[in-house]
């Protein structure tokens, strides 16, 4: 029998009508978020500063030393090169959204399992159990899938993606289970390449100096005093985030996990993470040398007119970016039945609002108890805690000391899958059926956070707040124009 | 259910439903379907047909992902020459997702279709689920 998947549309590739917020390039063959500004700073800052070492500071060097110098130094800068821009343009695990018919089904066994109707589903969750830990799989509304473990969703890319470590703005791409090896191996050559330089613009000035004076070789070489200021400050976070990971790869852990302390033995005794292999050569091995799996999502194949639609994400808690490019999937009637749910939603969020305390009539799930333990396991300095709550659209990427934190799954110790981030919860508990924390912030934060050149990471204290309400009052009004356009 | 086009454009459309198998996380992250059988498959096909078909697949997934001394040198060799060497030669992933899809067309032509049943592959659907396509006849007399 043959597969219906024979006739062959007008030579439409997958990664023209791709639903998540990603910029693709030479047809389909490169990958990147769509903010990619950083990315570029990146780039000029390791270009500029090896090609003034090269020019400047090489011929030196080699003369004075060994020719080895910018031997060794050309083979780092061609290695951190290559593992930057794999990283950058590599599909990083990003999980193919759910097609209506599997995102219908699933509702229905959600549906039979809750025994609840309405338009307003409560939060949904599956535990599993793996290698003897009990672990919650979230479903993601955007997706419409249950999240893999170690997946996440994240809210720059509007992507699911698996094994999800964080969305990093100096590589213009989220880091997940394709390319993390690639950022490993970035960063620690990185590392490397700083200190390389570093060490060797100093023995340059050095020689200099005893030569000519301190000043004078200053003056000869003003080239110098630029590298060593920009390796300066990179050695410190680089470094450190190069360690930071060693130390996740050796124990199996991805950031997200860590800032969360998911496997933390301070979370219980008997509380361990069961995708460590147990010993640190194995998970090294896995993570680095294991086999690298194909993208899932297809960029470059031709869109089959036999192919399944996607799903539309429901319930307004879909950024915006990909309403939009839902629009196209979507039918009259659902979109119908989007713009009604939207209006229903916005009408009843006065309710919501008086109704913080009474979290029983919308959210319906037996899991989420009382509030959350105050739970501050985010040290990450001030300026985290200063961000504004729970922002459904992305923010503009800032590589200034922001950090995103995805809070996707939690194991079951009786704390609700809602994280804290310090902030007293109030109304938590109601909101969380229209922006669960896995739609709205996303990646994790990083350790030097407080670093001023640090490689450090958008975050934020991803919750629920008035931003949270515009963003519905923003879909029911798009509801009700989509409404009157049906 | 959903409606989709008949195989055979000669015929009368068919009606269909869609069954899902969903991944099984109990071991992990490792690609895993569940093999329990659906009750909706029951009076098209043999319980144990279903589940050897399931079984073997995960077999195929857990060799495609299986972490030994072949892989690593497969990821070592492959740093060494900084992925280059994918240019010329497929990883073992790869290799063994083609040895899947063939498998998929096999039994789909051997056991599946004579009974009114498409399996997809899985990487079709992102690894996610196994999609399984009821066709009910509605044209007497028709082949397959």
């Amino acid at each position: 029998m043959e597969t219906p998947y024979k006739k062959r549309t007008p030579k439409r590739r997958k990664w023209e009508s791709f639903p998540g917020r990603n910029k693709f390039y030479c047809n389909g063959r490169l990958m990147m978020a769509k903010q990619t500004g950083v990315f570029y700073l990146t780039l000029v800052l390791i270009l500029v500063t090896c090609g003034l070492f090269f020019t400047f500071d090489c011929p030196f060097l080699a003369l004075e030393l060994t020719p080895v110098i910018p031997v060794i130094g050309g083979v780092l800068f061609m290695f951190v090169l290559g593992t930057l821009l794999r990283t950058s343009f590599s599909d990083p695990g990003v999980l193919p959204r759910a097609t209506s018919d599997e995102a219908a089904d699933l509702e229905r066994q959600i549906d039979v399992a809750n025994g609840s109707t309405g338009y307003r589903p409560p939060p949904r969750t599956k535990e599993v159990v793996i290698n003897g830990q009990t672990v919650k799989l979230k479903y993601c509304f955007t997706c419409k899938i249950f999240r893999p473990p170690r997946a996440s969703h994240c809210s720059l890319c509007d992507n699911c993606v698996e094994r999800f470590d964080h969305h990093c703005p100096w590589v213009g791409n989220c880091v997940g289970r394709r390319n993390y090896r690639f950022f490993y191996m970035f960063i620690l050559s990185l590392s490397f390449l700083t200190i390389f330089i570093f060490s060797f613009v100093i023995t340059h000035i050095i020689l200099r100096s005893h030569r000519s004076g301190f000043l004078k070789a200053l003056k000869d070489s003003p080239a110098s005093v630029l590298e060593v200021v920009v390796c300066f400050f990179s050695v410190w976070s680089i470094v450190g985030l190069s360690g930071f990971h060693t130390y996740l790869i050796s124990s199996n852990q991805t950031t997200n996990e860590d800032i969360k302390g998911s496997w933390s033995s301070k979370r219980g005794k008997d509380n361990y993470n069961p995708y460590s292999h147990g010993n640190i050569f194995t998970n090294c091995c896995a993570a680095l040398c294991g086999p690298l799996p194909p993208s899932l999502i297809d960029r470059r194949g031709f869109i089959q007119s036999g192919t399944p639609q996607l799903a539309p994400p429901t319930n307004g808690i879909s950024m915006y970016g990909a309403t939009q490019s839902q629009q196209s999937h979507m039918c009259d009637q659902d979109q119908c039945i989007q713009s009604t749910k939207f209006v229903l939603q916005a009408a009843a969020t006065p309710l919501l609002q008086q109704q913080s305390s009474d979290p029983v009539i919308l959210t319906a799930s037996t899991e989420n108890g009382g509030p959350l333990p105050g739970r501050t396991s985010l040290n990450l300095g001030g300026p985290c805690t200063s961000l504004p709550l729970g922002q459904p659209t992305p923010p503009t990427s800032t590589p200034s000391l922001s950090c995103h934190e995805a809070s996707d799954m939690l194991p079951i110790h009786g704390h609700s899958h809602v994280h804290n981030h310090g902030h007293t919860l109030q109304e938590p508990m109601a909101h969380h059926h229209f922006l669960t924390p896995e739609e709205v912030p996303s990646p994790p934060g990083m350790l030097p956070c407080g670093s001023p050149m640090g490689h450090s990471h958008t975050m934020q204290a991803g919750f629920y707040n008035p931003a949270s309400q515009d963003s519905l009052h923003e879909d029911s009004v798009r509801g009700l124009v989509k409404l009157s356009s049906v | 259910m959903a409606e989709t086009h008949s195989l055979q454009d000669l015929q009368q459309p068919t009606a269909s439903s869609k069954v899902f198998v969903q991944r099984d996380y109990g071991s992990g992250t490792i690609s895993k379907f569940h093999t329990k059988f659906p009750s909706e498959l029951e009076p098209r096909i043999d319980k144990q047909q279903f589940e050897e078909t399931i079984q073997t697949l995960n077999n195929l997934y857990a060799e495609a992902e299986k972490l030994g001394g072949k892989s690593y040198l497969e990821g070592c060799l492959a740093c060494i020459t900084a992925y280059t060497i994918f240019l010329c030669m497929e990883t073992h992933y790869e290799k063994v997702l083609k040895k899947i899809a063939r498998y998929i067309k096999d039994q789909n032509e051997k056991i599946y279709a004579p009974r009114g049943l498409l399996l997809t592959d899985p990487i079709e659907r992102g690894l996610r689920v196994v999609e399984i396509t009821i066709f009910e006849e509605r044209s007497i007399g028709s082949g397959r």
